[in-house]
């Protein structure tokens, strides 16, 4: 059977990966961001999962104003690094898990979940850059990610976007869905983005640690109560971006201690929080199951 | 009934809902095309006539040229889209944002180092906060990207 073992939150900036792929890690300014993540490459290495359920959103990249699915999941065997106006970034193509995948969407959709299913499409930074921070450099070439991954796409671009309720249940219903998986597969949940940022107008640059760091509290500790809080906490409170945060929910809805049978409550493995990388509050949890 | 819009008081701020979206579609369909290397170097030789190959107002087109991304979001862009005009132009996210306070780079950069934007008063229009309408623009800096 498949089994979740582990749930992995981070913020997905794009200058993180932009400071990787031109080597400027060591720099004091970046430093102070990638100290926060040494424990969790050893981590990675040491609990390698099979596949990683990559909850994300995709920046207007795969999406365009065409077609604007809430939630999309990626049944694909192969995604390739898009080309967001930079160029590609330097890593390597991300390998899918399609048979996993389509059983979650069969699961997921009879659950009531409308999942967009979709077979075809490039992934941005939003989900490689998660993949960088927690796996090191890998070359674009030669390199490989060390397992496969199942890209999750919420949709926080166009408003409205879906309530932390909404996400909160549908990691339970993920978690049901990837149990029910015959294979014995290690399959890890993340939930990426945020924390407080705000990219437009005269309010870009908003950062609330104070708001940040109770997030990460009531994750940990009563992540119930809080997918309840409404969408504009989230616009006033954490800036118009820090709104994906609510892709956390997902990831925690689908922890033991959620389940309809309740399972302990996870272990924390690692914590991490700073400001800034550019524009973005950085957080970062390990929650073990 | 018209949609509830719950998010029109925060200050400095625009909800890309379905109205902007609309206002925006083909603005922000242009910015897609910058995905693609070979559209970049044909706008970036020659911007007005690759923007009159789109159905954009003229004010769109304007603001493009004139790299000025608050007039982009009120005509109906998002930053997300925008971001691929700000790349175009080789600008990072950081320039992006800081292009629409009024700060210079570097005032932004100092700004996010020392903690970023405080929400104190920057949580409602008609509180007195760094962000609200009256205390535009808020350093040296000047609008647009270029």
């Amino acid at each position: 059977m498949a089994r979740i073992t582990a749930s992995v939150y981070t913020s997905h900036v794009p200058a993180i990966g932009a400071a990787m792929d031109l080597g400027k890690t060591a720099e004091p300014y970046w430093q102070k961001v990638f100290s926060g993540y040494g424990y969790s490459r050893q981590w990675m290495k040491d609990n390698q999962p099979d596949v990683v359920f990559l909850v994300y959103n995709d920046h207007a990249t795969a999406f365009s104003l065409e077609m604007i699915p809430t939630f999309a999941i990626g049944t694909a065997a192969r995604y390739a690094v898009a080309d967001e106006g930079w160029g590609p970034r330097p890593v390597p193509a991300v390998q899918g898990a399609p048979e996993l995948a389509s059983h979650i969407a069969q699961s997921v959709i009879q659950q009531d979940f409308d999942l967009t299913i979709v077979n075809k499409m490039d992934v941005d930074h939003g989900l490689t850059v998660p993949l960088s921070l927690m796996c090191g450099e890998q070359h674009p070439q030669t390199g490989a990610w060390p397992f496969k991954v199942i890209p999750f796409a919420v949709n926080v671009v166009q408003y409205p976007v879906p309530s932390g309720r909404r996400c909160f249940q549908l990691g339970q219903a993920i978690r049901r869905a990837i149990e029910s998986f015959d294979e014995d597969l290690n399959v890890q949940i993340w939930g990426t983005g945020g924390m407080s940022h705000q990219l437009q107008g005269a309010r870009a640059g908003l950062i609330n640690r104070d708001w940040d760091n109770r997030f990460l509290d009531r994750l940990i500790d009563d992540p119930r109560s809080l997918s309840e809080v409404p969408h504009i906490d989230y616009v006033r409170e954490a800036g118009s971006e820090g709104i994906e945060l609510v892709m956390w929910l997902i990831a925690r809805g689908a922890m033991a201690d959620m389940a309809d049978r309740p399972g302990a409550k996870p272990v924390v493995k690692h914590r991490f929080y700073h400001v800034p990388a550019s524009n973005t509050a950085v957080g970062h949890l390990i929650l073990e199951n | 009934m018209p949609l509830e819009k719950p998010y029109l008081d925060v200050p400095g701020t625009t909800i890309f809902d379905a109205e902007q979206s609309r206002k925006g579609y083909w603005l922000n369909q242009f910015c897609m095309s910058l995905m693609k290397a070979e559209n970049r170097e044909r706008f970036k030789a020659d911007q007005r006539a690759y923007l009159d190959e789109w159905p954009m107002s003229e004010a769109q087109k304007e603001a493009v040229l004139a790299a000025d991304l608050n007039r982009c979001i009120a005509l109906g862009g998002n930053i997300y889209f925008l971001a691929k005009l700000g790349a175009t132009h080789g600008k990072s996210f950081q320039q992006m944002a800081g292009s629409m306070t009024g700060r210079t780079e570097e005032e932004y950069r100092d700004m996010m180092i020392a903690g970023g934007r405080s929400a104190e008063g920057n949580r409602r229009l008609g509180e007195d906060g760094d962000a609200q309408p009256h205390r535009q623009p808020q350093g040296n800096g000047r609008y647009g990207l270029l």
